[in-house]
Order: C-alpha cells, then sequence, then structure tokens
C-alpha cells in the first residue's frame, strides 16, 4: 500500500498536506503525532472512510477508490470509535458480522469455524452470549479485534485502540496488535497516543505534525530525542529499556 | 406466542354487534357469512398487518437512528402522512383510496427523511432530543395540517385520519395495508444489512455496506408501512415505539433474530387493544388509538422506570447461574 500527496482541507484550512509514504507489508506500523497533525484522518482516508481533497492511496495496484467497497472489505479492515455501544449484541453475534463481506446474511459451516476461532483466540468463548454492552471496555474491544480476525483482512487499521482503556488492558491490546502481525501475518496500522506503546510494539512510527509527516521510519530512527521534541514541542530524553527506545517528557 | 395470536385472533372474528357464529357460517347462513366476510375478516386482517406493520416499521427506524425512543410517531412520519393525505384532500377531491395513498406515501417518506437528515446534520448529544425534535417537527406538520383543514373546512374529513380505528375497514376500502406484508418481508431480507447501519457510518463501511444507501432505503420501507397503515387505519401512536423496545428487552437487537417476535407482539398487541376497544362499552366501541394511547403510556412509563432502576441491562429468562433479572 503506497500513499502519495495525500491533501485534506476542512473549511479550506489543509489538515493533511502532501503526505507521501509507502506502509511496509506484514508489519506494524504506528501513526503518532499531536492532536490535529493530520494523523487521524490520514487514517480515515487510507481506509476510504474520508475523501480526500488531492493525492492518491494506491492498494495493491490500483486507487482506493476505484476498489469495489465489498472487495476492499475483504483485504482491509478498520476498527475507530465511533461505534454504536449501546446496540444490545451478542458478541458472537458481532463477530458474525465480521463474515458479511465473504457470505453476507447467510454464514456456511466455514464461516461458523472463522468465528468459532476468532473468538477463542480473543479469549471471548466465556462471553460469546453477552450482550457487549453489558461488557466491560477491554472485553468490548477484544469483541471488535475478534470481529476484525473474522473479517479475515490482511491489513488491520486501528484508530486509538488503546483509548479510554486503563494500564492493563491497554497494554494487552498492544499485545494483542504484535500477535496480530507475528503470528496472523496481519499489516497493523494504528493511530496512537502514547508514544511508549508506539515504540514498544510496533516496528515502524510515522509522526505527524501540522499535517505533513515529520519523520517516518524505524522506531529506533524515530524514537530519537530530537525528532519527539520537534514534533511533540517539548523537552524528551529517550531510555533504552529491553532493547526498546522509551522516551520521558516532561 | 404465535398460538396465543391464533386463539385470539378466530375468537375477534365473533366479536361484534352482529351475531356471527360458526354453526352459521358453516351451515352457509348468507347473512352471517357477508358479515364475516365484509367486515369481520378484513377488520383482522386489517388489524394483524396494522401490528405487524407499525411494530416493524418502529423497530427498523429505531435501528437506523440508533436511538429507542424513535418511531413512526416520535419521527414525524405519521403527521406527514396525514399531511399528504389532505392535501390529496384538498387538490384532488375525487382522488380515489390509492390517490390518497400515493400522496400519503410520499409526504410520509419525505417526511422522515427530513427529519433523519435533520437529526444527522445536528449530531445531539443527548439520546432524549431526538424524539423531542422529532415530535416538534411532527407537530409542526400537525399544526399545518390543522391549519389547512380549518380553512377549507376539512377537518370533519381529516378526523378519519388523525384518530385510528378500525370500525371503518371493510372489503374493498382497506385492501391498501395488505402492502405492509411484501414491506416486511423486505424488510427482514433486509435486516442484517439494518443491524449494520444501526453500528455507525464507520463501522458499516468497515464491512462494505453502503450506509447512505441502507439508510434511506430503510427509512423508506418504514415510512411506507407506516403510511399504508395510516390511510386505511389512521394515526395509532405508541406501537411502534413500544413493541420493538418490549421484545429488544428479553431478545436484544439482533434483527434477524428478533423481527419476528417483534411483528408477533406487535399483532398481538393491537389485537388485544382492539378486542378490549369493541368490549368494553359493547355494543358500541372505542377507537384503537383511544387504548393502545392508555395502555401504551401506561407501559412507556413502566419502561422508562425500569430503565432508570436497571439501566440497559437485559431481562434474561434462561441466564446460565440461574435466577431472573
Amino acid at each position: 500500500m503506497q500513499v502519495k500527496e495525500l491533501t485534506k482541507r476542512y473549511d479550506g484550512k489543509t489538515v493533511v498536506n502532501q503526505v507521501s509514504f509507502a506502509i511496509p507489508k506484514g508489519k506494524v506500523i504506528s501513526l503518532i503525532g499531536p492532536n490535529g497533525a493530520g494523523k487521524s484522518t490520514v487514517m480515515g482516508i487510507i481506509s476510504r472512510l474520508i475523501a480526500r481533497d488531492g493525492g492518491m492511496v494506491d492498494f495493491e495496484g490500483s486507487d482506493i477508490g476505484k476498489w469495489k467497497s465489498r472487495e476492499l472489505s475483504k483485504r482491509l479492515a478498520i476498527l475507530t470509535q465511533a461505534n454504536n455501544i449501546q446496540m444490545k449484541l451478542t458478541v458472537r453475534e458481532l463477530v458474525t458480522f465480521g463474515r458479511f463481506p465473504y457470505s453476507g446474511g447467510r454464514t456456511t459451516a466455514e464461516d461458523q469455524e472463522i468465528i468459532d476461532r476468532a473468538i477463542s483466540y480473543m479469549e471471548l468463548g466465556a462471553f460469546e452470549d453477552q450482550f457487549i454492552d453489558e461488557l466491560s471496555g477491554g472485553q468490548r474491544q477484544r469483541a471488535y479485534i475478534a470481529m476484525v480476525i473474522a473479517q479475515d483482512t490482511e491489513y488491520v487499521l486501528l484508530d486509538e485502540p488503546t483509548n479510554n482503556l486503563d494500564i492493563y488492558h491497554a497494554t494487552n491490546m498492544m499485545k494483542i496488535v504484535r500477535r496480530l502481525c507475528d503470528e496472523l501475518g496481519k499489516t497493523v496500522i494504528l493511530v496512537l497516543h502514547e508514544i511508549n506503546y508506539a515504540a514498544f510494539y510496533s516496528d515502524y512510527i510515522c509522526a505527524f505534525k501540522d499535517g505533513r509527516i515529520a519523520k517516518f521510519g524505524t522506531v529506533k530512527e524515530v524514537m530519537t530525542k530530537e525528532n519527539l521534541s520537534q514534533v511533540y514541542g517539548v523537552d524528551f530524553e529517550i531510555m533504552e529499556i529491553a532493547g526498546r527506545p522509551l522516551s520521558i517528557y516532561y | 406466542m404465535f398460538a396465543l395470536l391464533l386463539v385470539l385472533a378466530v375468537w375477534s372474528l365473533f366479536v361484534g354487534v352482529l351475531d356471527v357464529e360458526l354453526s352459521g357460517l358453516l351451515q352457509g347462513d348468507r347473512e352471517h357469512l357477508e358479515v364475516f366476510l365484509i367486515s369481520r375478516l378484513p377488520r383482522l386482517l386489517a388489524i394483524l398487518c396494522t401490528g405487524i406493520g407499525m411494530s416493524v416499521a418502529g423497530l427498523i427506524m429505531q435501528q437506523l437512528c440508533m436511538n429507542k425512543f424513535v418511531s413512526p410517531t416520535t419521527g414525524a412520519t405519521i403527521s406527514s402522512a396525514q399531511f399528504g393525505i389532505l392535501l390529496a384532500l384538498l387538490f384532488l377531491p375525487n382522488s380515489t383510496l390509492w390517490g390518497r395513498a400515493i400522496f400519503s406515501f410520499a409526504f410520509a417518506v419525505f417526511g422522515t427523511w427530513i427529519f433523519v437528515w435533520f437529526i444527522q446534520r445536528i449530531q445531539f448529544k443527548d439520546v432524549v432530543m431526538v424524539p423531542l425534535v422529532g415530535i416538534m417537527f411532527g407537530n409542526v406538520i400537525g399544526g399545518i395540517t390543522n391549519y389547512l383543514a380549518y380553512k377549507y373546512e376539512m377537518t370533519q374529513a381529516l378526523s378519519t385520519w388523525l384518530v385510528g380505528h378500525f370500525s371503518m375497514v371493510l372489503r374493498g376500502r382497506y385492501e391498501i395495508v395488505w402492502l405492509t406484508v411484501p414491506l416486511v418481508v423486505l424488510a427482514f431480507l433486509f435486516a442484517n444489512h439494518f443491524n449494520i447501519v444501526g453500528m455507525g457510518k464507520d463501522f458499516s463501511q468497515n464491512l462494505g455496506v453502503p450506509y447512505n444507501f441502507v439508510l434511506f432505503l430503510g427509512l423508506t420501507i418504514a415510512a411506507m408501512i407506516t403510511a399504508s397503515v395510516v390511510v386505511v387505519v389512521g394515526s395509532i401512536s405508541y406501537i411502534g415505539l413500544i413493541v420493538p423496545n418490549l421484545v429488544a428487552m428479553f431478545k436484544g437487537d439482533k434483527i434477524r433474530g428478533t423481527l419476528i417476535d417483534t411483528a408477533l407482539f406487535g399483532a398481538l398487541f393491537v389485537l388485544v387493544c382492539d378486542m378490549v376497544g369493541r368490549m368494553v362499552i359493547f355494543p358500541y366501541e372505542l377507537p384503537i388509538e383511544l387504548i393502545v394511547g392508555i395502555i401504551g403510556s401506561v407501559l412507556f412509563v413502566a419502561l422508562l422506570l425500569y430503565r432508570l432502576r436497571h439501566g440497559r441491562k437485559a431481562v434474561r429468562l434462561n441466564r446460565k447461574e440461574g435466577g431472573v433479572a
């Protein structure tokens, strides 16, 4: 997947400005940056949720806008925070929606098997008949991830998956992200606010500032004192823990 | 539930001022047979279609608007349909039932679209605001309707459609209500789509479901069901609000799983209300709107109180740990 000179304007204000980068396959890529830097908008554009004003998104050889929505949803899944959590659906019913691009409303025996596997992979077996609005935030997030696993896409896009989760659940979520990549071979792109989660659990980091890419590279390349200070406008120290660069800001 | 509905349906056929008895029917008594075929059977069918239609329309609207308090009454659908009928009466005084129905369909669909377009434009934080806006919008349309009716001295004619009742349901002038049947079947076919759209725009796009198309398809179906009921029976409030809510409390929100229950329960609810209306001051009868209004408002308050006390916890009949919540 390749992004070329993406541009997006809201009310005359340019929020994404000439953004270009190539997404390495089979890796975890974190998009970081201060509020309003354009990272979520870029995520929205590459997942076809947001219309762009310029540039192109090359997805497996053709522009993302030329893909049939249903075909695309077999290859790319996006999870945002804007879901209706009021809905009384059981975990299993939710995960079953993941098979919708393949078999519509009628699931086959194979679909059921995939759903079973997704549920047990996310360790939701005990909750599968519970309504999602009765689950804790962490469990509900896992239910959504199980749906994405059932959707069986090569690319998984997550918009702030650790939002509103406590440290325990957020860390577990990041471990799940890692497993999606390492065990299931998916390319995971996520928007994150916590820099250290990005540093510890991703392969590449793309740092945004003012609608442009400030720095894109491996974790080691991006996680430097100079880069982060420039992006966030505060002082940083970088330490190495467990062979990973972690940051302290003050 | 189905069995209960069947028993009551058969019973209802034999409730009325004119005596109709099974023995008479079987012996081929012409008078009995005529009352039966011209009045009783059409009435029962109209009741069933109304109950099924209004509750399914409410279910669809609640799912698509992601709001449990939206229904044909609180979504301006009924008042728009009435407005359409009035315009048909005004501008095409000689219009047939079908002519009025087409006007009513067009306005119901249009009114519902405007309402939903409006609530999507203004993102309300509070769920109660949405139905309040709908009620206000409905009342504005209702006000215009009344004003025009007064001005052109049509109030008398219009009152038939303002207060829902089944006493005018006779063979030859109620068949439009059958339209609810194919529309409900259509709703069932798109049940999963409605569910997905009800989860939100991003959610449905992720699964390759065209959000706007399904949203407007669903609203159109709901509005047409409502309009076909309003044209024949008049306005019947509360059913579209209460029935889907009660069923969802027990069965959850998966439309494929609850649509049939919702339809059956809706039919049962209207049938019981109609029979009460027919028997309470026998040999006269009360309009169904009155009975539904009384029972419906009591149930509605009970529902609100239950929600306040228990939050959105579901009532579970067969929880594994035992005990009923």
